[in-house]
């Protein structure tokens, strides 16, 4: 060993960080990623469960497409994702570690139905449903700027500050299911309003889920200027890139971060008024489904664009709608979709290591990429 | 580059709408079709197999479906939510004639899925609001599963016996532990019938009752039996639907009554017997009156003579001799009906009002239940509508499928009851 030792080799990979790399090919290799990711499932699919990759690709399609009404529930899923995505991102922008979207979307569900409940026979539709979502956004908006406060004025950490209010919000939800709970002992709260349909989104001629879609897409338009084009966005940036530049340029830096994580909390809570009262309608401790964690990761993926999320949010939920299609079609469990999941997106993430750096290996002295 | 991709958004996009409106036009032929199309049933699960309560379900749907020929489309997974309506409009859409859903929560959903398609049936297991909900398409189901309970009782309370024969426990500790999920009337009138039939042999019994809030949580059901044991509990059993109570009794080597079906393989040395519902009577009759065009009951109840109620083989390895054939025994005197499980001159109740405990119950000087007003008819009231206690004995699943006893009886503690 020790003889070895003396002598010095170069090392045998060698990494150096890649400036020059244009757009064109950055999209290359990722899709070339996404190409490798499903060549690897082809491969897992024939050697594990002994089937034809197509014919799953083929049924995962279907489980997305298939119908009028799977398109519909793959684009509400698809907007719902997206839209805490995009409640996250602002947060991230400014380098604030928002990891308590879930929880304020829950918080949002929770003010909707506490008004479906007590107010809904007192209150005329239009009226009702105008004090649920001021409700329901105020009080994720408060649910976010806790953590925000706390950060500002005494440099708390908001990563684990933001992490564990989801878990307040989770129990006091579960507090809430119980006392509502119908029947008594059952832990559920059931269809609120179900014969009145106060407080109810209104359908979009039979469709239950045009509302939401739309009401998403313009929400993504608008966040998408405020980010690029807004006063705001441009201080976001700034106080993420450095707080120091930030405050020497005059901008108050306590100031943004609150302002940003109540639009952040806001959004999440409009995320949840739309939940109970345009989709579920009803509350439980798991409405938001791990959206506000899987937001994250779509957020991150996109680096915070917002039309590359659309992207992500999408090859997320398509992949979910179709694990849940080979699991009725094939009899395959569903977790061996998220197998599947999870080998594209480990791709995908893979990727961006090959994007931002050159990889050097020794005497062959060729490049892999 | 960006160019480029706004263009694919752009033709994603287009291409979903196109597909979404050209279907539109489909979709207002589906209903004229379905009468073309072979018959094909729907089943909606809350969980996948490895859960015992969903896979009791998912295999009596298979062998429904198979014995009668028919296709069965199983979507697992359903959460008691949105999710489950879509799930039941996507069955329809593939041509089911007739949709099941197999969990509690899923029946407001099952409910507006009725509504929405009144050319469909919609049976769901465990739900209480078909009888006063009015919806034609729509029906309830469940089974006199206290009866299995009860049998399964006797087996626990056979093996306390010999235990304390052997000298293992002295008759004062004969405690049987039980993992509920909620205090829910199901749960009740099960862990209540279980110690019933466990005290109808062994008259020492007593029981504690534990609930983790949930109807599938592994971990917290585990937890739950090793706190009973760790609380000098002899034997368990469980309504909860993971297999958390029986891995938990088979590390400490304590005896456990299983429900859903047999736990022997995971638990060979622990495992005595399980009841279960079989559900394979009622996917049977349902389709077979689907497809001769006949009413499905509003509300069924299955029994031991439908079969809906079974017992799994009983694990002689563990369980006390003499167990099948005490078993037999009182199968046979339930059927003909000279035993009832909720016989009131079995148990004794205590009624304090002032906590709101039994506050629906009427006793004799005894503590024995004359007249019980139960919550038949689910509303917000929480009000007892109707009295179900006839001769002498409190009538379980004959005023509604689903179970109303919730009743607390002597001899059975409630450690927590925040669910």
């Amino acid at each position: 060993m020790k003889e070895k030792n003396k002598i010095r080799k170069e090392p045998l990979i060698k990494l150096s960080r890649r400036e020059d790399i244009d757009r064109k090919h950055s999209w290359t290799y990722r899709a070339l990623a996404i190409v490798a990711a499903l060549i690897v499932d082809a491969i897992i699919i024939m050697v594990i469960v002994h089937m034809n990759p197509l014919d799953i690709y083929g049924t995962m399609f279907a489980g997305a497409f298939g119908t009028t009404r799977k398109i519909w529930v793959t684009l509400k899923n698809l907007s719902l994702l997206l839209l805490i995505s995009i409640a996250l991102t602002p947060a991230y922008k400014m380098k604030f570690w928002n990891l308590g979207g879930e929880g304020q979307v829950l918080m949002g569900a929770w003010a909707t139905a506490f008004c479906m409940l007590y107010l809904g026979d007192k209150l005329p539709q239009g009226l009702l449903l105008l004090v649920m979502f001021i409700a329901a956004v105020v009080t994720g908006a408060v649910w976010a700027m806790i953590p925000a406060v706390f950060k500002a004025k005494w440099g708390t950490n908001e990563t684990l500050f933001t992490l564990m209010m989801n878990y307040v919000a989770i129990q006091l939800i579960a507090y809430f299911v119980i006392k509502w709970e119908v029947p008594k002992g059952s832990g559920h709260v059931g269809i609120i309003n179900q014969d009145t349909q106060a407080g109810w989104l209104p359908y979009i001629g039979s469709n239950s889920y045009a509302l939401i879609v739309g009401l998403v897409v313009l929400v993504t338009v608008g966040m998408h200027i405020y980010l690029k084009y807004s006063k705001h966005g441009y201080e976001i940036s700034v106080v993420g890139e450095s707080q120091r530049t930030a405050t020497y340029v005059g901008i108050s830096v306590d100031k943004v971060i609150i302002r940003t994580l109540f639009l952040s909390g806001a959004i999440c809570g409009f995320a949840g008024w739309l939940m109970v009262s345009g989709s579920g309608h009803t509350i439980t401790t798991s409405i938001a489904g791990g959206m506000g964690f899987t937001g994250i990761m779509v957020s991150w993926l996109a680096q915070f664009n917002v039309i590359v999320m659309i992207l992500c949010s999408f090859l997320i939920v398509f992949m979910g709608q179709g694990a849940s299609e080979i699991a009725t079609s094939f009899g395959l469990n569903e977790a061996f979709g998220d197998i599947l999941t999870g080998i594209i997106i480990f791709f995908i993430i893979g990727v961006e290591f090959f994007i931002n750096y050159k990889i050097h290996v020794r005497k062959s002295g060729k490049e892999v990429a | 580059m960006k160019k480029v991709l706004s263009l694919v958004l752009a033709l994603t996009m287009v291409f979903a709408f196109t597909l979404t409106f050209t279907g539109c036009g489909e979709s207002g032929g589906d209903d004229e079709g379905n009468s073309d199309q072979a018959m094909k049933a729907g089943f909606i699960c809350l969980h996948d197999e490895n859960s015992t309560y969903d896979k009791n379900f998912i295999d009596a749907a298979n062998a429904a479906c198979e014995k009668l020929g028919i296709e069965a489309i199983i979507k697992t997974n359903i959460p008691e939510g949105q999710e489950c309506y879509d799930a039941a409009a996507e069955l329809v859409d593939a041509g089911c004639g007739i949709v099941f859903a197999d969990s509690f929560g899923h029946e407001d959903y099952m409910i507006q899925a009725a509504k929405d398609f009144p050319d469909v049936d919609f049976c769901h297991s465990t739900g209480t609001k078909a009888h006063t909900v009015g919806v034609d398409n729509y029906h309830n189901a469940f089974a006199s599963i206290y009866q299995g309970r009860y049998l399964a009782g006797i087996a626990a309370g056979m093996k306390l016996n010999e235990m304390i024969e052997k000298g293992d426990i002295t008759a004062d500790q004969a405690k049987i532990g039980y993992v509920g999920a909620f205090t829910y009337a199901e749960v009740v009138s099960g862990y209540t019938s279980f110690f019933l039939g466990a005290r109808s042999v062994c008259e020492s019994a007593t029981m504690e009752v534990t609930f983790t809030g949930s109807w599938y949580d592994e971990t917290l059901e585990k937890e739950g039996a090793t706190k009973l044991i760790n609380d000098g509990c002899v034997l368990l059993s469980q309504h909860a639907d993971s297999m958390g109570a029986p891995t938990a009794c088979e590390n400490a080597g304590v005896p456990d009554v299983s429900y859903n079906g047999s736990t022997l393989e995971a638990c060979p040395e622990t495992f005595i017997v399980s009841s279960r519902i079989d559900w394979v009577p009622y996917y049977e009759y349902c389709i077979n009156a689907r497809m001769n065009g006949e009413a499905i009951d509003t509300d069924w109840t299955g029994d031991l003579e439908t079969g809906s109620v079974q017992l799994t083989d009983i694990n002689e390895a563990v369980a006390a001799e003499g167990t099948a054939e005490a078993i037999e025994e009182a199968k046979a005197a339930l059927a003909d009906g000279s035993l009832q499980v909720f016989d009131c001159s079995a148990f004794t109740v205590t009624v304090d009002k002032d906590n709101n405990i039994n506050a629906n119950a009427t006793v004799d000087a005894d503590g024995h239940l004359t007249e019980y007003m139960a919550d038949v008819d689910t509303d917000e009231a929480f009000a007892g509508d109707t009295n179900v206690v006839e001769d002498g004995a409190f009538m379980e699943s004959k005023f509604r499928s689903a179970p109303y006893f919730d009743l607390q009886i002597d001899g059975i503690t409630l450690l927590d009851t925040k669910f």
